[in-house]
């Protein structure tokens, strides 16, 4: 099989292109979608200073790759999720990563620095494994480059990502989180921007980077994820792409294009800053340390034992179904 | 010819001599979720396999987010 842009030997086949190419041309279509992506959404101003949340996988290793090689002064932030083996790998991978393209890591182990790893959140919270996974990640992140000085937080989200997401708000019509969901999130007081430069691009594509590329990435799928809503939402996509190609990339592609307008932004509310952490949050306490204060069977301030409400048991996945607090809001 | 599958990892014999989309097929896996790699060389589904090579099918599929 050829490649479309040259005569070389095809590497890659992408259906929803029609299209195959080689080892050097499939890694600059990769690139210009990255480009692509930065510009349509101005992700990152001239100047910024980017922190990429990494987790050892693919994606955020993809991604830190791209960026190191656009020149975006951009650092790396890796968690310690306490999840075993997998954990110990990750880091291992992100650190050799870090070391061999000579950009800074900063690592935070989440039980040393909150008293808690994820597979005991898991087991005593009142949330989902991967939902108190996500709120924990999304918090550290945030407060690691409020901290760090840095104007933007990047993610690895890919498109499949991304429409397991807004396939599984539209099956509950989550309209609030149908509206928010957007590759760049605007900064406010105590938010970081964040961004998902990778959104174009699907997971069979940021495999193939990494793999292209030589990236050692954990291949190992957590040993917590069975079960997880956002991979039966993606299984369901894979199955519709097989007799249609196209129809994920046109999901939430067109949903940036076409449907987005068409939900109203309901995120009007006021973020004052967490009683226990400082961090926004649109209720005494943010939605990290009542959380975190569960788990611990901690207090907050001179309140009752801490009961997680309704509200804040948003959903067991850990896509972008969160409180505003966390996730932060779309641009107008 | 020799498969390993990752994900869970495994490993299974199948017969060579065809096109790499038979193999998956036989396998029950969509080209479009793995990678497949030989001789540390992605191929596609369009390459053929002689009964001699060593494929990998590693999964692109992660499901607990970045």
């Amino acid at each position: 099989m050829k490649c479309r842009r040259c005569p070389g030997t095809a590497v890659i086949e992408l259906r929803r292109h029609n299209a195959a190419f080689c080892k050097r041309c499939f890694s600059e279509v990769f690139v210009e979608q990255v480009r692509k992506a930065i510009r349509r959404f101005a992700m990152i101003g001239a100047g910024d200073r980017v922190l990429v949340a990494v987790s050892g996988g693919k994606d955020s290793l993809a991604l830190w790759d791209v960026l190191l090689d656009l020149g975006y002064d951009v650092d790396g932030l890796y968690l310690g999720l306490g999840i075993g083996e997998y954990s110990d790998r990750s880091r291992e991978v992100t650190a050799s990563f870090a070391e061999s393209r000579g950009a800074q890591l900063t690592v935070v182990d989440l039980a040393e620095e909150y008293g808690y790893d994820i597979p005991t959140a898991g087991r005593k919270g009142a949330r989902s494994t991967c939902a108190v996974c996500g709120l924990s990640k999304r918090y550290v992140f945030n407060k690691a480059a409020v901290d760090g000085g840095y104007d933007v937080i990047a993610t690895g989200h890919n498109l499949d990502d991304e429409a397991a997401t807004l396939l599984g708000n539209t099956l509950r019509w989550k309209t609030e989180y149908i509206a928010r969901q957007s590759p760049s999130l605007a900064a406010e007081t105590g938010m970081v921007k964040k961004v998902k430069p990778l959104h174009r691009l699907s997971e069979l594509e940021t495999a193939a980077f990494a793999f292209l590329r030589g990236i050692d990435y954990v291949v190992d799928e957590c040993p917590l994820v069975a079960g997880n809503t956002q991979l039966r939402h993606k299984e369901a996509m894979n199955a519709i792409e097989a007799s249609s190609p196209g129809t994920k990339a046109e999901f939430f592609l067109g949903y940036l294009d076409r449907g987005k307008a068409l939900f109203a932004r309901e995120d009007d509310v006021e973020l004052t800053p967490c009683g226990e952490c400082g961090q926004p949050t649109t209720a005494r306490y943010c939605a990290f340390c009542r959380a975190r204060a569960q788990v611990l069977g901690e207090r907050l301030g001179e309140g009752p034992p801490v009961v997680v409400e309704d509200r804040d048991v948003v959903a067991s996945m850990s896509g972008e179904v969160m409180p505003i607090e966390i996730y932060g809001r779309a641009p107008a | 010819m020799k498969v390993t599958l990752r994900n869970p990892d495994r490993e299974v014999d199948v017969p060579g001599g065809r096109a790499i989309r038979e193999v998956l097929d036989e396998l029950g896996v969509s080209a479009d979720t793995v990678l497949v790699i030989r001789d540390g060389e992605l191929v596609t589904r369009h390459d053929h396999v002689a009964e001699s090579d060593q494929l990998e099918v590693r999964p692109v599929i992660s499901g607990g987010g970045p």
